[in-house]
């Protein structure tokens, strides 16, 4: 049933779960841009929230520990007046051998309205998505808030929106993501997108061995030299360095990671002089990012985390309204 | 002028915009804020700002978040940023729409105004009443009155030169 449809849209085209920018029309992801935006100036209200959800419940059910996405999910739903359960699902039903499926089941059964998926295996909001579709909930949405190595939608959106709010336009922009690809899903979910809005330059940056293979297929260009990697490009996305892959064999030290793809003022002045720098975070300052551009004034780190939240929201009632 | 569709006749609205500022000339406070409900709305918040006498801030306010629909018509596309460059705490607020018909834009309007502050005083000045109300709302200044057929919306336009109109279509757009 349903084979070939974009479970992510329901019959009529509209947006039912964020599941992966993949496969995403352009139409639908400048639509979630567009809705984040009064969302963006809630600081000016008494009352930061409005009653869209009002009654809804969502359920945070991060299966891989994330304080930062998970806060900010719930950030997002509370001032869209949605009632927030958080499922530390790691210490409860599954260490006890429950079935994801059946984890589902017993919080539907219980009303819920949305849950926000942070999952270690690729595809697990994809399933819960299925499930409910093939048990007839499909009044109950799916928020993917990062799977394993596939995607982190939500992220990519609020970096699509942080581009669009500097750079205005994606079809004159070159830019660069640097480090380790390999392991993100938040340059995987960031290079689709830049990809469907029809940016044109996206360069890859890193050593060879987080690098994934046949990433050109993805329509970048690989560059293992930095400074030839920056040259003229518009936006650098640093991507963080996971101390824990620093013990593999993946790479020699951290010290020696720095040299090579960590961006300093030097390397920054490479790129376009008003080149923005982003990181998803959280960062380590001294291995992928010097002190001075983080905090300099190109950085648009922490902006990105205010339009995070913008974002969030308007994923959240775009899909809860479909 | 094109022929009115059948169900309403439709008033030049430009004239009932004269209409209505001299309705506010005499009724409102010489501070009052004038607000806007995008999108016809703002277009007669700029303008009545302009021909009505006295100092009148001039904000906008998008009530798509505040709207009694979204569980079943879904998030409106387009929705603005609701800017008030004043303080509503404490204001006198003359809340502006085109076309005033159920009710329930107002009710959405005055519920996201409170999320600002506490006002002083809301009153409401619309350009068309086209009766129908389903909430105990009514106006304080009014353009034109119209009778029309339920099954037609009536929406303002604007055109480049800043000339304002009034169309029918079918109802059920939103």
């Amino acid at each position: 049933m349903n084979a070939g449809r974009n479970p992510q849209l329901g019959p009529d085209g509209r947006l039912v779960h964020l599941l992966t920018l993949e496969g995403l029309p352009a139409a639908t992801i400048l639509s979630i841009l567009d809705a984040a935006e009064p969302f963006a100036s809630f600081g000016e209200r008494e009352v930061k929230k409005v009653p869209l959800l009002r009654g809804k419940a969502v359920f945070n059910l991060f299966f891989e520990n994330s304080t930062r996405t998970r806060t900010t999910f719930e950030i997002a739903a509370k001032r869209l007046s949605a009632d927030v359960i958080n499922l530390n699902i790691g210490a409860s039903s599954t260490s006890k051998g429950e079935t994801l499926l059946d984890t589902i089941d017993n919080l539907v059964a219980m009303n819920a309205d949305m849950f926000v998926v942070r999952h270690s295996q690729s595809g697990a909001p994809h399933l819960i998505a299925s499930h409910l579709l093939a048990t007839g909930r499909s009044h109950v949405h799916v928020v993917n808030a990062g799977d394993g190595r596939h995607a982190h939608p939500t992220q990519g959106l609020l970096d699509l929106y942080t581009i669009r709010h500097y750079k205005r336009d994606f079809r004159a922009l070159s830019v660069a993501v640097v480090g380790d690809v390999l392991h993100s899903r938040v340059a995987r979910s960031l290079i689709h997108g830049l990809a469907t809005l029809g940016t044109p330059d996206v360069r890859v940056i890193g050593p060879r061995t987080l690098i994934p293979a046949r990433v050109e297929g993805m329509g970048v260009r690989v560059f293992h030299d930095m400074r030839a990697g920056l040259a003229d490009c518009d936006v650098i996305v640093m991507l963080r360095l996971q101390n824990e892959r620093m013990k593999g064999a993946l790479l020699p030290s951290a010290g020696e990671y720095f040299k090579h793809y960590g961006l300093t003022d030097g390397k920054l002045a490479l790129a376009k002089s008003d080149a923005i720098v982003m990181h998803p975070g959280p960062m380590n300052r001294g291995i992928e990012i010097d002190s001075p551009v983080a905090d300099g004034e190109r950085s648009v780190i922490l902006p990105q985390v205010t339009f995070g939240i913008a974002v969030r929201m308007a994923v959240m009632s775009m899909v809860a309204g479909n | 002028m094109s022929a009115d569709p059948p169900g309403v006749h439709l008033p030049d609205a430009e004239r009932a915009l004269e209409t209505l500022a001299s309705s506010l000339l005499t009724g409102v406070a010489h501070d009052a804020a004038f607000v806007g409900i995008y999108s016809g709305g703002a277009w007669l918040a700029e303008r009545l700002g302009k021909l009505v006498p006295g100092e009148h801030p001039v904000g906008f306010i998008d009530v798509s978040f505040y709207r009694d629909d979204y569980a079943s018509r879904g998030l409106k596309t387009g929705a603005r940023r609701s800017d008030l460059p004043f303080d509503v705490a404490g204001a006198t607020i003359v809340l502006i729409d085109d076309v005033l018909y159920t009710g329930r834009s107002t009710r959405a309007a005055i519920n996201e105004l409170f999320d600002f502050g506490r006002p002083r005083a809301i009153e409401l000045a619309v350009l068309v009443d086209r009766g129908g109300r389903e909430l105990p709302i009514e106006p304080d200044y009014v353009g034109v009155r119209v009778a029309c057929a339920r099954s037609l919306s009536i929406v303002l336009s604007r055109d480049a030169a800043g000339r304002l109109s009034l169309g029918a279509e079918p109802a059920g757009g939103g």
